[in-house]
């Protein structure tokens, strides 16, 4: 590929080539009259019945207080005049994608002189172009009936709030579709993968209704802001799937779970490369594994730090309540150190199963959300253990001392093993958005989860174990070195 | 022009070609003859620049499949099994939007087009949605879109399998009339006799593999032996027959006629006459049993198995 529209500038030739291709789809699209018929009535009726419900609400309200429910019901309805046709893109996207493949049309565009990134951009392009188009135009549709009959004229931040959510809503369907469709063969199957995209838009929408009616706008932007994060991370993973290797080298849409788990096995066992097992040789072959994690590795110690910075950010706007270092550094601390002693007796296999639990529904998790859960898992207690340390030189007690204290004696071990096992689970969830170019993705994706279960179980468990001994016996000694009477 | 080394394609844990060589010089139309799923299609798409080669290497007029992927396709017009149009265009508005993937102007894709709806007997139907096409003329339409930008290597991947016999005797014309053009050209097919009609030299193909590689003719003779002919003559031949020895190898002798197998027909074939004329035998009739490429294409597909 010559150039992709994420990682490299788009070139004014990707632009006109994909616009070719988006022109000639935008056209079909418009000789369609089932999409058509819907579109007229969606951009020119539907926002009219629309003012006509706006009136009847508002003379109905009108004894109540009118200018308050305006407010939450123009923008509302708004929404929803922008969404209704902007749906049409994950439709037409389905279409444009998989319906192409499935009619046998794909390959001679496969055959001419294309990249897959203008080829990406323009089936994007003409699959947002019409939706987006008939949701603008219903909008001002709507708008010019609201000046026309209420005399109301809608600010210009929640135009652009409104305006911004419908484009990126229909983008994200579309970039979900791009994904779904390259997974399959047949316009029927893309339907039912096409789920996994209407059912969060639709739970997405109800929510933002309930912000837009409680009159939330800020939080309205942030959920604009984390769908334009969500729209990257699946355009990233479009223009990595939708290549001709992916496209054509799919031809039935069929698990074969008995392959996937020889796959898994020959890679898991080592028998990929050395057919002969030996613990010697498999445990060798797994630490050679390790330094493919430094660009993971470092994610994870850059979300370290920002989690520092989150947490001392936290610290600033929300403080911890004072109550909270009474009980840790006043007269029940006593109590506390000596209840530790003596569970000290049963705790480090109940530590050590609680990690390892911990970490592999990390690891599931983190499938689902494409490594965002790794991340965000990885971070969260370094907020709290941020919110919590900084804040106690206010009080006279040394923050570093009670790290050193509470975290450093197991943490020595505990971390790197928490930093393997994440960094390992990232490398296999984000093979999705960036499979290496040799591999087919299933094959990318198998590789990766074997690897991470080789680290898991030839690394990251065994640290696992001994700090789990080190965090049950030696850290309670230090804490009471340090903070017993 | 065509060049392919070594060339291999795997699925995951499938193969789909090993090892495929091939030359195809310019000019020249190769059958690629196989039965379905013998790797055909994959070879094909890795010659156009669609699919990259697990292993190997190919060039297509002098451009390597893989760092040169845009000049390939350039040089190559691809006409698949099923010709893949949109049914909502016309033939001409079709064709103008290949022409501008191709970077043609519009009007020369215009000229082209219409040249060539001309020539494979499709004037007038430029206009009409190709929703409305027979399956020949939508195939034929899937050609024109190959040969729009002039390609000098065409890839023909079973152009006629999905087709009426009507229908690919139109097509198959019209990849005739191709000959005329010094095309390099290489023609997928498990249709034998398409194969035998059309082409220079003919590759079987089983399993991912190459496994015979030659003229129609050549593999006739390596694989069902010499040609073989059959005589009739005025009258029964009687002992007369054991004059004949030296020249040919006699088969089978019915009454006055029989059949011989011969190494060089032009150079014998004569000889044979003149030698029955001393013998005071007339000659009724002289010709070559046809072997069909059916039995050649059997034989090997057998031999494999």
């Amino acid at each position: 590929m010559s150039s992709l529209p994420l990682t490299l500038p788009i070139k004014r030739h990707d632009w006109r080539m994909a616009w070719i291709i988006a022109r000639r789809e935008i056209r079909d699209s418009f000789r369609d009259w089932r999409i058509i018929l819907p579109t007229i009535f969606l951009t020119l009726m539907f926002p009219g019945l629309l003012n006509f419900t706006a009136d009847r609400i508002l003379a109905l309200a009108a004894e109540y207080n009118p200018d308050y429910i305006a407010d939450r019901l123009y923008p509302f309805l708004l929404m929803v005049v922008g969404f209704f046709p902007a749906s049409f893109s994950l439709v037409i996207a389905l279409e444009t994608f998989v319906g192409e493949k499935e009619r046998k049309s794909l390959e001679p565009l496969l055959a001419a002189p294309l990249t897959n990134g203008q080829l990406y951009l323009g089936k994007m392009m003409a699959a947002l172009c019409p939706p987006l188009f008939a949701s603008y135009l219903g909008i001002t549709v709507y708008l010019v009936g609201l000046w026309f009959r209420q005399g109301v004229v809608v600010s210009f931040s929640l135009f652009s709030l409104l305006v911004g959510l419908t484009t990126v809503q229909a983008a994200v369907m579309v970039a979900g579709a791009v994904v779904a469709s390259t997974q399959t063969t047949s316009v029927r199957a893309a339907n039912l993968l096409a789920s996994f995209i209407i059912i969060p838009m639709a739970l997405l929408l109800q929510f933002e209704a309930v912000m837009m009616f409680i009159g939330n706008r800020n939080g309205l932007w942030w959920i604009l802001l984390a769908q334009l994060l969500v729209l990257v991370v699946l355009m990233r993973m479009g223009v990595k799937m939708f290549n001709r290797e992916e496209l054509l080298g799919r031809e039935l849409d069929q698990l074969q779970l008995g392959n996937m788990w020889r796959r898994f096995w020959l890679r898991f066992s080592g028998r990929d490369t050395h057919p002969a097992f030996h613990p010697l040789t498999w445990y060798r072959d797994t630490l050679t594994l390790v330094p493919h994690l430094r660009k993971p590795g470092l994610i994870f110690l850059l979300a370290m730090v920002f989690a520092g910075l989150l947490g001392y950010y936290m610290i600033n706007h929300y403080p911890p309540p004072e109550q909270m270092y009474a009980s840790l550094f006043g007269e029940e601390r006593q109590r506390y150190l000596a209840n530790l002693q003596l569970l000290t007796q049963q705790l480090p296999m109940t530590i050590f199963w609680h990690n390892v639990r911990a970490l592999l529904l990390i690891a599931l998790v983190g499938i689902f959300t494409v490594g965002m859960a790794d991340i965000g898992f990885f971070a969260l207690p370094w907020v709290v253990l941020t919110y919590v340390a900084l804040p106690m030189s206010g009080i006279g007690e040394n923050p570093f001392l009670f790290l050193l204290a509470t975290v450093v004696p197991h943490g020595v071990v505990e971390i790197p093993a928490l930093l393997l096992a994440g960094a390992a689970a990232l490398r296999w969830h984000v093979v999705v958005i960036a499979p290496p170019p040799e591999k087919s993705l299933s094959e990318s994706w198998i590789n990766a989860a074997a690897d991470y279960f080789r680290i898991f179980i030839g690394l990251v468990i065994p640290l696992l174990f001994l700090a789990a001994f080190l965090e049950a016996w030696v850290t309670p000694q230090v804490l009471i070195h340090f903070y017993g009477s | 022009m065509i060049v392919a080394e070594q060339l291999a394609k795997q699925f995951d844990d499938f193969v789909a070609v090993h090892d495929v060589s091939l030359r195809v010089p310019e000019g020249e139309l190769l059958a690629l003859l196989g039965p379905n799923g013998a790797g055909k299609t994959t070879t094909v798409r890795m010659l156009s620049a669609i699919l990259n080669p697990t292993r190997g290497r190919a060039t297509i007029a002098g451009f390597d499949t893989v760092t040169q992927a845009d000049q390939v396709r350039q040089s190559v017009g691809l006409l698949t099994e099923q010709p893949g149009l949109y049914n909502r265009m016309t033939g001409l508005e079709y064709l103008l939007f290949y022409g501008q993937l191709y970077g043609l102007p519009d009007a020369l894709s215009r000229e082209r087009g219409l040249a060539m709806f001309d020539r494979f007997a499709m004037a007038g139907a430029e206009n009409r949605r190709l929703g409305e096409y027979s399956k020949g003329m939508r195939q034929k339409v899937g050609l024109i879109r190959a040969l729009l930008h002039d390609p000098p290597v065409l890839l023909l991947d079973e152009p006629t399998s999905a087709m009426d016999p009507h229908s690919a005797r139109l097509v198959r014309d019209a990849i005739y009339e191709l000959r005329h053009d010094r095309r390099t050209v290489i023609l997928c097919t498990h249709n034998l006799y398409e194969a035998e009609t059309l082409a220079d030299r003919i590759a079987i193909i089983r399993q991912g593999r190459i496994i015979r590689e030659g003229t129609p003719q050549s593999l006739k003779q390596q694989l069902l032996g010499r040609p073989q002919m059959e005589l009739k003559v005025d009258r029964p031949l009687n002992g007369q027959i054991k004059e004949l020895d030296d020249l040919v190898t006699i088969e089978a002798i019915t009454g006055s006629t029989i059949r011989y197998r011969v190494d060089e027909p032009e150079r014998v074939n004569p000889q044979l006459v003149r030698r029955l004329g001393e013998l005071g035998l007339g000659v009724v009739t002289l010709h070559e049993i046809s072997q069909s490429l059916e039995e050649v294409y059997l034989s090997v597909v057998n031999d494999e198995r």
